[in-house]
């Protein structure tokens, strides 16, 4: 029993959960779909009706890694044995593998645009987050409006000038050009949020540094970058899941070098049309990581995606 | 001190500013020297560019053809942006998507707010779940959505199937003119229904309980609690999150992309991909330059007007 005239009755709560978790049905339901289609056969995945039981086979995903050709059948048995369980594989498809596909280069591309530019951006994010926090500096409020305004500009549309400006540059399809714009895309969130989890440290710790002798560089290192610690790791997720996502930009300004992953993926195709496990298989690969990351930042989503706005 | 700015704003912070004589460096030169390579970045990479824009919007620069005499053409970009039949369609298939999406995303994702508010078992674990999608690259949900659609094999169109009786191969999600648009605002619901829901929960998670005890002490109805306490009060919330996915569906690219390629015809053809195709397949720079800095000052300007409302709403 409680006596609680705000705790919901026991229907209500029942309603809503039944609810809620209907919706929550609808939410995964898609992702479990494209989970299970990388581990299709190419024929399970097309079936009609759709299949929900089938015998998982890691093909999708040895055909996301490598580039096949058609062979026929007397060819076939004039080659040596199959090496390897994976060519095992292509080989009951009557294909052989040609070379490994560029997947891998893809997925290396956006670790190292991913981390590097979330490495800048977390060194600069922080510098300017502290000084906004903590010292008065002419047209504070402007800058702060100034470096959020930046995030409300379509890419496409200042893509044009920084086309051209990488092109001049030197800096189109490179590695370099695409960290130092994902930082650039990325500095707004961070240095929001940062201020955020930084004007939240009492001020009295920092004043009882440099009273002890600390100088202010000694007093942000040791004191306030400790302290900031879970805000910062938090924003560096963000940052690390934004310059992960990014699509515009990459599929504007990289082919070939530099190209990351969300550019590729769509262009999967296999042996003879749309190979929809390959496609599954490297969606899932790329996507579960950032599942991961959702369920552990739980608690801090709510304010990386409003950029501060909303603390809870 | 040398300087008395200086000693006035450490003044503030520090008890005694003999510190920043000992380092050499004053607070003020260590706040500019943290602030400066952020502001230089972001000049570089978004002002430069943008009034580089703003300069090609009045010339008829081609970037495909570089050797070309670039010429002077005043406002005629401008004009022929604005007066484009083209560009008309394009805003009102923006404007459909921007509405519809807005719509859904706020009705779904208060609802579920309200009823996750009930704190039933598990409802942390559900609220996590439902969370996933948004976090999710919008190029590779668009991908994989476009799977979901497809005519017969689809999981989508056997669901509708499943539950209507209709013909699988009956209808195409994105290939009918009817209802690709729906097949965008679709997708974009599910990915970002949640971002609605989160903020309209922390908004319900602000109001204290002793509110509606006070209420139920004077016997007001539940009915009429929603509507003088907890709406006015989750209101300032609604319409932060109406603000972010405004702004972000104004932008809308990737997952559309994806999804639809602005097809069938122009139906999908939001203003980001007519953008896209004017600039990076037609190549005409100056006029897309143009139809660039039209789309920023729309954005900003309702943007600019909404924050307005909204800080009304929560001084109120």
């Amino acid at each position: 029993m409680n006596f609680s005239v705000t705790e919901p009755s026991v229907r209500t709560k029942w309603f809503a959960g039944i609810t809620v978790v209907l919706y929550g049905l609808i939410t995964i339901i898609p992702l479990l779909w494209i989970i299970a289609t990388g581990f299709k056969t190419s024929e399970d995945a097309i079936s009609y009706p759709p299949k929900v039981v089938f015998k998982p086979t890691l093909e999708g995903y040895v055909n996301l890694f490598t580039t096949r050709t058609r062979v026929n059948q007397d060819e076939l048995e004039d080659l040596p044995p199959p090496e390897t369980w994976y060519e095992q594989l292509v080989r009951d498809r009557g294909q052989v593998i040609a070379s490994p596909s560029r997947y891998g280069e893809r997925f290396l591309n956006s670790l190292i645009i991913g981390f590097g530019s979330t490495a800048l951006c977390m060194v600069l994010g922080t510098a300017a987050a502290y000084a906004f926090s903590r010292f008065r500096l002419p047209l504070k409020d402007d800058l702060l409006f100034f470096i959020l305004s930046t995030r409300m500009m379509p890419p496409i549309a200042v893509a044009i000038p920084i086309f051209l400006m990488f092109k001049n540059l030197g800096l189109s399809d490179t590695h370099l050009g695409m960290i130092m714009l994902y930082t650039a895309v990325n500095l707004s969130l961070s240095v929001w949020l940062l201020k955020g989890f930084i004007d939240e440290i009492p001020v009295e710790y920092e004043e009882a540094a440099l009273i002890d002798g600390y100088t202010r560089f000694q007093a942000f290192y040791k004191v306030v970058l400790p302290q900031a610690a879970t805000g910062i790791a938090s924003t560096a997720i963000f940052c690390l899941i934004f310059a992960w996502n990014e699509y515009a930009f990459a599929v504007l300004l990289t082919s070939g070098n530099a190209q990351t992953a969300p550019p590729f993926i769509p262009t999967i195709i296999g042996v003879g049309g749309k190979d929809w496990p390959a496609v599954a298989a490297g969606a899932t690969l790329f996507l579960v990581p950032v599942m991961v990351f959702t369920v552990l930042l739980r608690k801090h989503l709510l304010r990386g995606i409003t950029f501060g706005a909303v603390r809870k | 001190m040398s300087n008395p700015d200086s000693s006035e704003t450490t003044a503030r912070t520090t008890p005694g500013n003999f510190k920043s004589a000992v380092t050499g460096l004053s607070d003020r030169a260590i706040a500019w020297i943290f602030v400066a390579p952020t502001i230089f970045l972001l000049l570089a990479v978004n002002i430069f560019p943008l009034i580089w824009t703003i300069v090609l919007s009045f010339t008829n620069y081609r970037v495909n053809r570089p050797n070309r005499d670039v010429e002077w053409v005043g406002l005629k970009n401008y004009q022929r942006i604005l007066t484009d039949n083209g560009t008309w369609e394009t805003m009102q298939a923006t404007a459909h998507f921007l509405i519809w999406t807005i719509v859904l995303q706020v009705l779904i994702g208060f609802a579920l707010a309200y009823l996750i508010n009930k704190k039933f078992k598990g409802n942390d674990l559900w609220t996590t779940i439902i969370v996933l999608p948004m976090m999710l690259s919008p190029a590779v949900v668009g991908t994989f959505w476009t799977f979901l659609y497809q005519p017969q094999i689809g999981l989508f169109n056997y669901l509708v199937t499943f539950f209507t009786g209709a013909d699988p191969a009956s209808f195409s999600m994105i290939g009918d003119k009817h209802l690709a648009p729906w097949s965008i605002i679709i997708a974009d619901t599910w990915m970002w229904t949640p971002f609605v829901m989160l903020i309209c929960l922390a908004g319900l998670r602000s109001i204290p309980d002793s509110i509606y005890e006070a209420a139920e002490c004077d016997r007001a109805s539940r009915w009429r609690q929603f509507w003088t306490i907890t709406f006015p009060l989750v209101l300032p919330f609604l319409m932060l999150a109406v603000l972010f996915r405004g702004i972000e569906n104004f932008k809308m690219f990737d997952l559309v992309v994806q999804l639809t390629g602005g097809g069938p015809g122009n139906t999908t053809t939001l203003t980001s991909i007519d953008l896209k195709r004017e600039a990076f397949e037609k190549w005409r720079t100056g006029q897309s330059s143009a139809y660039a800095v039209v789309l920023f000052v729309t954005v900003f300007g309702l943007a600019s007007i909404y924050v307005k409302a909204l800080n009304k709403v929560k001084d109120r």
